[in-house]
């Protein structure tokens, strides 16, 4: 069996007196794509930013790709290299360009020449279908161009791992779509995918399982047929019936 | 033309009866309160001659300005090495105009080393006693030179320590917040003044018998450090400005903290603060004048020594008002800079075509 890309052991954290997770367990194997999803405030955010380090947990052990999660700047640098993320806020580089957002990091931290850096993000921006916008600011872009070029960026690094963490919860209902495509399209690729969202949509045809949480706990983990057809929690069935209705 | 300025006139200046006789009010004041200076600052001063005994107008005798305008701008420096401050003024501003260059990559950092190298060649070139040139000690420096000398000097080294202790006072590390945090506070509390005596007075106290730092040196230690604590505020606010996932953007990509620094966080929050940054630049520009408490003469220090010549005596007036004249163009110069650098990088920020 190959080794699992994220793989999380009874994780716990607690901001202040709050306890936002409390004891995750989850493997991720290589090339599967979880959906994580939930009422708001269940850690589903949270539990996201564990795996790449952007927020610390305070018990527990977590690994990805096999490194073991540790507080120091070098095994973090190492992690977040093969791990991409795409945040709800796009934080895309406002000062930047297009292109110089997308060939910062595989330039200064990634060792990559400026040159195959260029050809590496034009050839992400046509993937995500937005070649000609290479030379504007993020600001002269609308929010779905921008969210396309942050996963662009992401893709630059060419991680093993991408994360989401609610790509679309920012947008204009208008544009929700052409995210969504993107991701979708990104989801043949083999890569490892684990994406936070409320887009059921998304969800039934991008995702081999769908982890739902409840108040920092997995509460079930099922395949998208299964899940949305006969959840075995009453949590879920009424979290589904909730966003379904609408 | 002609026409457009009437239109204007109409409107702003004479809209209804009542704002015409303002308007007509006021200009007599002004002109009441303008045409005496005038008469003595242009139309009855004298402008040429070499002596006192050349101002016969009862205006302004700016014939005592042109004769000292040499010890004005130099200080003390000898007149024949006069061509080295020359120099070392326009190796400075020309390094200062490659950050002007258009379209230059690196930017920064290529302005950076074209900076300290002309900032070295300068000081080398105004100490001497090397590569032929004889050395002239410090004491003699004076005048304009010195004023800028010691801005420039002291900015060169406050703001890269002023970045510093800024990124520093927000570090998750609680031993190099608390440092800081001290350093910044102790050299805010304290007036300038204090500062330059305790650097010209107390330190050589402190320093083993025959150890001796250069007087102009141990004043620029002091300045520097001082305008840092101010410069580290400053910049600290603008680090509050830039929202957070930026820098999670960025960690995310798998930067470090100092490459998240450089390209991300910093030239962004350095564009919030220019007007911050040229304010602290102003303020310390007009401070150095206090250097003449520690016996050095700057500019202003200079021109009051020129007011004690017996052969021109009775001068101050012509004297005072071309100081303040000079620091005013300095000052405004400075204010117009800090726009033009504004309106480059809000376009820039915002995403505008430039």
């Amino acid at each position: 069996m190959t080794m699992p890309a994220v793989e999380m052991t009874d994780i716990h954290k607690w901001f202040g007196s709050h306890h936002a997770l409390r004891g995750i367990g989850l493997t991720v194997a290589a090339g599967e794509r979880v959906v994580v999803c939930g009422p708001s405030g269940s850690g589903k955010s949270t539990l996201v930013r564990c795996i790449n380090g952007l927020e610390t947990f305070d018990e527990g052990r977590l690994s990805v790709n096999g490194i073991e999660l540790a507080d120091d700047p070098a095994t973090l640098r190492r992690v977040r290299r093969s791990v991409g993320m795409v945040f709800q806020q796009f934080n895309l580089f406002p000062h930047l360009t297009v292109l110089e957002n997308l060939c910062l990091a595989p330039v200064r931290a990634g060792g990559v020449a400026r040159r195959e850096a260029e050809d590496r993000a034009r050839r992400y921006l046509e993937r995500v279908r937005i070649p000609e916008q290479a030379d504007k600011y993020p600001g002269q872009l609308s929010g779905g161009q921008q969210q396309r070029v942050a996963i662009a960026r992401a893709l630059c690094m060419e991680p093993a791992i991408m994360l989401f963490d609610e790509p679309t919860s920012a947008l204009d209902p208008e544009m929700i779509k052409e995210v969504l495509d993107v991701i979708v399209e990104l989801a043949g690729d083999g890569r490892t995918m684990i994406c936070v969202t409320h887009e059921m949509g998304l969800a039934r045809a991008m995702a081999d399982r769908i982890v739902f949480m409840d108040e920092g706990r997995i509460v079930e983990a099922a395949a998208p047929d299964v899940f949305f057809t006969a959840p075995s929690s009453s949590r879920a069935r009424l979290f589904l019936s909730r966003i379904l209705h609408h | 033309m002609a026409a457009n300025a009437a239109r204007w006139m109409r409107r702003n200046l004479f809209a209804t009866p009542l704002q015409g006789l303002a308007t007509l009010a006021l200009a007599a004041c002004l002109g009441a309160a303008a045409a005496p200076v005038l008469d003595w600052a242009v139309l009855s001063a004298d402008w040429s001659g070499e002596r006192r005994t050349d101002c016969t107008g009862g205006g302004a005798c700016w014939v005592f300005i042109g004769a000292r305008l040499g010890q004005f701008v130099y200080g003390f420096y000898p007149e024949a090495a006069r061509w080295r401050v020359d120099l070392a003024a326009a190796l400075v501003v020309a390094a200062g105009l490659v950050f002007a260059v258009p379209r230059l990559s690196r930017r920064g950092t290529v302005f950076g080393v074209c900076l300290v190298v002309a900032m070295v060649a300068a000081g080398a070139l105004l100490a001497g006693g090397a590569i032929g040139l004889p050395a002239v000690s410090s004491r003699q420096w004076g005048g304009l030179m010195l004023t800028l000398v010691i801005t420039v000097a002291g900015l060169a080294a406050a703001f890269p320590l002023g970045v510093l202790l800024a990124l520093g006072r927000r570090s998750d590390m609680p031993v190099v917040r608390a440092l800081c945090v001290a350093f910044i506070e102790l050299w805010r509390g304290v007036p300038l003044i204090t500062v330059l005596f305790m650097a010209s007075v107390m330190l050589p106290l402190f320093l083993p018998e025959g150890a001796e730092v250069d007087r102009l040196l141990r004043a620029l230690i002091g300045v520097s450090l001082f305008a840092a604590a101010y410069m580290a505020e400053v910049v600290r606010g603008g680090l509050q400005a830039v929202p957070r996932g930026q820098a999670e953007a960025a960690m995310a990509l798998g930067l470090g903290y100092w490459r998240t620094m450089a390209s991300v966080i910093l030239p962004q929050a350095l564009r919030h603060v220019i007007p911050g940054l040229i304010n602290t630049v102003i303020g310390l520009f007009k401070d150095t004048t206090l250097v003449l408490v520690i016996g050095m003469f700057d500019f202003l220090g200079v021109v009051q020594v020129a007011l004690t010549d017996p052969e021109w005596l009775g001068f101050a007036l012509e004297g005072y008002v071309f100081a303040g004249l000079v620091y005013w163009i300095v000052c405004f110069g400075l204010s117009r800079l800090s726009l033009a650098i504004e309106r480059r990088g809000a376009g820039a920020a915002r995403g505008n075509s430039l």
